[in-house]
């Protein structure tokens, strides 16, 4: 194992140089796999989780905290860290159990593998609609906003019950919160969101309707289990988990897919290799890579010990390209067998909504591909944006051709 | 697999990743809830192997397998 103070000086998280791989700066902290040191934005040093087993361990040890309110919590920008927290607003991913375990339970049904399935053709309505009007429009065309962000971003106002109308305004608001880019901007969008949820949620105890948080309105709200404030920090967090991360899961997937032509062409051939590509893409691409948690309590892992207080960093795109687990880790293959990857989380926080991603991801990629086989590049792989180290991974834009 | 086994969901710890219900669906579902549970007469499970997939990918130790006989 490298001595833990040659990784001391890896400054985490770091942007990646290609969008699909983790960066090449962090080679020390694969060759000092499970467990490193790296140093954040603020110079302060923190843990560094690079080793599969040593992550599902720790995700799943209740000793660490998913609390941004607990003493150390580590932060990873100054962006972040510049946000005035809000103490009233606290749901899900950000509080741990009990209070997580009661608020997860509300929403579980919602998500579960019978109830996503049933989603499905609604989901395929909503892609053939957007590529309908794609092609109608003709190439060359921008994919992450005529395909990539409306199609998760439609579902998942269907399934709450959000008005579709509005989503320039909770899109805009979920760019700045996640990507600021000042620490100002992400206030900002978040007291906007509250304020929209607010009045969304009066509107429904009005005028009850069809959605997630129509039930949850009636049923939670309207007898004390939740309170608007935690209403709406459950409202925020489902909104912005459910069309951000697939959002980019599907434009880097696209992505990465042409930059393989090979392995693209294999998964065409086949298509019922595309649920196994899904979980392949998931993955390789690890687009939330950099989780955060804080000890509660001393915790003796890997031959070290995490001390109470220490912050923890989970290198999902590292723990995920595991040699120890992952043979030929750096190159896709749909034919892995059970992959056991960490994209989605580990423990109690895993992924509320990996079904409905899983879903939307398949049905997304598989007609996109069937409808434009000639689907490519409309500019240089290298002239193309993508997202900073700091938040969710994905392109900022796509333009495709077909 | 010669040996029987016997599959159980703890719901206590279940917290509804569904899992199980995606990696064996022969085996596991979930109740109205959202709660995983073993499929009626599923409980030796058939032999079915994906139910060791299944063990290892509850994110929540949730799901056991008991050898029996």
């Amino acid at each position: 194992m490298t001595d833990v103070r040659t990784t001391q000086a890896v400054a985490f998280p770091q942007n990646r140089t290609c969008p699909y791989h983790p960066p090449q700066t962090y080679q020390p902290l694969r060759d000092a796999r499970p467990l490193s040191r790296v140093t954040l934005y603020d110079g302060r040093s923190v843990w560094a989780v690079t080793g599969h087993a040593v992550a599902r361990a720790l995700l799943a040890d209740g000793r660490l905290s998913s609390d941004r309110r607990t003493e150390g919590f580590p932060m990873p920008s100054e962006r972040i860290a510049g946000v005035k927290f809000d103490e009233r607003r606290v749901a899900l991913l950000g509080v741990d159990d009990p209070l997580h375990n009661t608020q997860r339970r509300m929403l579980i049904p919602s998500f579960s593998v019978k109830r996503i399935a049933a989603l499905r053709p609604r989901i395929q309505e909503t892609v053939d609609r957007l590529l309908d009007a794609m092609e109608e429009q003709g190439p060359p065309a921008e994919l992450v906003e005529s395909f990539a962000l409306p199609v998760p971003s439609m579902v998942i106002c269907a399934l709450l019950g959000v008005p579709y109308a509005d989503h320039e305004f909770f899109e805009e608001q979920s760019r700045r919160l996640l990507r600021g880019p000042e620490a100002a901007d992400v206030e900002e969008a978040r007291d906007q969101l509250d304020a929209y949820f607010l009045q969304l949620i009066d509107e429904k105890l009005k005028r009850p309707g069809e959605g997630l948080l129509d039930d949850l309105v009636a049923q939670q709200l309207a007898t004390g289990a939740v309170d608007r404030d935690e209403l709406v920090a459950m409202a925020t967090i489902l909104l912005i988990a459910g069309h951000e991360t697939t959002a980019n899961m599907i434009s880097l997937g696209t992505f990465t897919l042409l930059q393989h032509p090979e392995r693209f062409a294999a998964l065409r051939a086949d298509d019922g290799l595309m649920p196994a590509a899904v979980e392949e893409l998931l993955r390789f691409l690890s687009i939330a890579d950099g989780m955060l948690r804080v000890a509660k309590e001393d915790i003796d892992i890997a031959g070290a010990t995490i001390r109470t207080g220490d912050g923890v960093v989970f290198s999902t795109s590292l723990i995920n390209r595991d040699t120890e687990v992952y043979g030929a880790p750096e190159q896709l293959d749909w034919n892995r067998g059970p992959l056991h990857h960490l994209a989605f989380g580990f423990g109690i926080h895993q992924c509320l909504g990996q079904n409905l991603a899983r879903a939307e991801m398949e049905i997304a990629l598989r007609t996109l591909f069937r409808r434009l086989p000639g689907l490519a590049l409309a500019v240089p792989a290298e002239e193309i944006p993508f997202k900073p180290g700091d938040t969710i991974q994905g392109m900022l834009e796509l333009p495709v051709t077909w | 697999m010669d040996q029987r086994m016997r599959v159980e969901v703890d719901r206590d710890r279940c917290m509804g990743a569904g899992m199980c219900a995606l990696t064996a669906p022969g085996v596991f579902t979930q109740d109205d809830d959202g709660l995983s549970e073993v499929l009626p007469g599923r409980a030796d499970a058939g032999g079915d192997p994906l139910v060791r997939e299944a063990v290892r990918a509850c994110p929540v130790g949730a799901v056991r397998v008991e050898e029996v006989g």
